[in-house]
């Protein structure tokens, strides 16, 4: 890869990040009202030597432009304040509650682009006008079916069908890989639907591409078998925007996987950071959607790397 | 028009599709056989019967009027948002395109940065801003959706702003804004269609999720969110209000991204059968 191509990528992930650090900041900020006063208001008396007393905690007496500075230093440190009500650090409770979105996300991620392969190199094998539609509708309905709702749909059948089979809450792969992967295992499947539903779509088309190209006919005409034909030659060469689509859609579930979280009970960055909202708790509601959004950026950033390593002609556009 | 409709099976049964739901949501205190609002204690948790088609919610109110209103709830908040964003978004990426320079460069670095954001984070934090009511869902969506709309419409202005009928406006002295209007927003308009019917699809699916998370539409408004994180309390005793409010949200976003699906056949025929 050359390295221009890396520097110029990676120069416009500092501008962005640093765009992400800025509009972060000043969610607070742009609060109606006085934020701190309701911030108090959940559970203590509001007096104005309260108000002065968090403001001044949390720095708010200060000008805006060294406040962005003494957050921003903090946070390049793993330092994201102090949790309004527990007093803990906030990056004490981001930790303790990362797993679990970390490991169903990238599950989520595996098992879509895992099956989405051969279900779309299956499908580029029918052709034909009823089969288009047939793929066109069927693509559409997975990609609009609301996740939570089939999650919902699941646990009840779960419980009506395998009345043992503990479907909700989580426990760490460390201390019950069984119990910790029979939990993951309708959340997973929720939460990868749309993107089976778009990649698989996707694997198809590009399939079908690949499989009109010139070195497809070589390899056919040269005696190649069938499999070797669809599986070496052309999927390979299908895979190229598939990487694209998998990283962009890791965000995308990044951000679903809040409301999966929500309908099996697990503690991860999105209940941590519903709870928060309902709390009040400001600090802990800026250090999740930050963490959160600069992995996806992160990702993101890795993937288009990934991909002109894939494909080098990316890198001398 | 009955050989275009004929020639455009799947574009006129998306229309109809999404017809029927439209009408029936504007229509709903026409069609609806019971107020939504109503609670009839003994009637509790009913399956489908005659006399609530599909049966009623654990407040004994009827689930088919709760869902037609709640197409009104649902459909608001997102044409509200998608116009919304069509407008901002919309307008910003085509003057960025035009005027170009240092005007198209801030303002898409802006973007770019609010399209970093994964969609349901940055409308929860919009959200935590504005405190979670309907219409802060609405602004929530519309914020999201707007640096989608300059990217998208910003880069087929691009082409028409280079094109020989813009450069030739341009030299017998027509002003930027008769350009503008004149040349640019019509040649841009069946994308912004296109876009507008899958971006409301997608809309849809958002503002379910929000008020399902107790982030939107607030009880005893009538929601489809809310139908499911309330149903799903009640799930074993009666599944009914959960499962038609599933299905009423998949109808109205399928519905819509077919429609959408349908157009861009329709409208460019170059593009028709790839993703």
């Amino acid at each position: 890869m050359p390295l221009r191509f890396f520097l110029a990528r990676l120069i416009d992930l500092v501008v962005v990040l640093f765009g992400i650090s800025i509009v972060v900041f000043l969610m607070i900020r742009l609060i109606p009202g006085d934020a701190v006063a309701i911030m108090l208001g959940a559970n203590t008396e509001i007096t104005p030597e309260s108000i002065a007393e968090l403001r001044g905690r949390l720095g708010l007496d200060r000008p805006m432009i060294e406040q962005y500075f003494v957050w921003i230093s903090g946070v390049l440190q793993g330092d994201f304040g102090t949790s309004i009500w527990t007093g803990r650090p906030v990056s004490e409770e981001i930790a303790a509650n990362i797993w679990p979105t970390i490991e169903l996300t990238l599950l989520s991620v595996l098992f879509g682009a895992a099956f989405s392969i051969p279900l779309g190199a299956f499908m580029a094998q029918a052709r034909g006008r009823g089969s288009e539609v047939a793929v066109r509708v069927g693509a559409i309905a997975g990609l609009t079916i609301p996740s939570f709702w089939l999650g919902i749909v699941s646990i009840f059948m779960v419980s009506k069908l395998f009345p043992g089979w503990q479907a909700l809450g989580y426990v760490p792969f460390t201390q019950d890989p069984l119990g910790n992967l029979s939990r993951m295992i309708l959340p997973v499947i929720a939460l990868s639907l749309p993107m089976l539903a778009n990649l698989s779509r996707l694997v198809r088309s590009a399939m079908l591409d690949a499989l009109g190209q010139d070195y497809v006919r070589t390899a056919k005409a040269k005696g190649a078998p069938r499999r070797v034909v669809v599986y070496k030659h052309a999927l390979r060469n299908a895979l190229i925007p598939f990487v694209t689509s998998v990283g962009v859609s890791a965000g995308y579930l990044l951000g679903g996987a809040i409301v999966i979280e929500q309908v099996f009970a697990i503690p991860g960055l999105g209940r941590l950071v519903l709870g928060a909202i309902s709390e009040r708790n400001y600090p802990l509601v800026q250090a999740t959607i930050l963490v959160m959004t600069a992995g996806f950026v992160i990702v993101n950033f890795l993937v288009d790397l990934l991909y002109a390593v894939i494909d080098p002609r990316i890198s001398r556009r | 028009m009955i050989a275009f409709f004929r020639q455009n099976k799947l574009l006129t049964f998306a229309a109809v599709f999404v017809a029927i739901q439209v009408l029936l949501a504007i229509f709903a205190p026409i069609v609806s056989p019971h107020d939504p609002f109503v609670q009839v204690m003994v009637q509790r948790m009913k399956g489908p019967n005659a006399l609530n088609w599909l049966g009623t919610d654990q407040l004994g109110r009827d689930v088919f009027a709760r869902i037609l209103y709640g197409y009104r709830t649902s459909l608001l908040t997102c044409l509200a948002a998608v116009v919304m964003a069509l407008l901002a978004g919309g307008s910003l990426g085509m003057l960025a395109a035009y005027y170009r320079g240092w005007f198209d460069r801030i303002v898409m670095r802006f973007m770019d940065v609010l399209f970093a954001f994964p969609i349901m984070l940055l409308a929860i934090a919009v959200i935590a801003v504005l405190g979670p009511n309907m219409w802060s869902a609405a602004i929530a969506i519309a914020i999201v959706y707007t640096p989608i709309f300059a990217r998208l419409l910003r880069g087929p202005a691009l082409v028409i702003c280079e094109s020989e009928y813009v450069l030739g406006a341009k030299a017998i002295g027509a002003g930027d804004m008769r350009i503008i209007f004149l040349h640019l927003l019509p040649n841009i308009a069946s994308v912004a269609l296109v876009q507008t019917s899958l971006l409301l699809s997608a809309a849809i699916l958002v503002e379910a999720s929000l008020s399902f998370l107790g982030l939107g539409a607030q009880p005893p408004v009538p929601s489809l969110g809310l139908m499911l994180s309330e149903g799903r309390n009640f799930l074993l005793l009666s599944p009914w209000p959960a499962v038609f409010a599933g299905f009423a949200i998949l109808f109205l976003s399928f519905g819509f991204n077919l429609l959408g699906d349908a157009l861009r056949d329709t409208l460019d025929p170059r593009l028709r059968g790839r993703d």
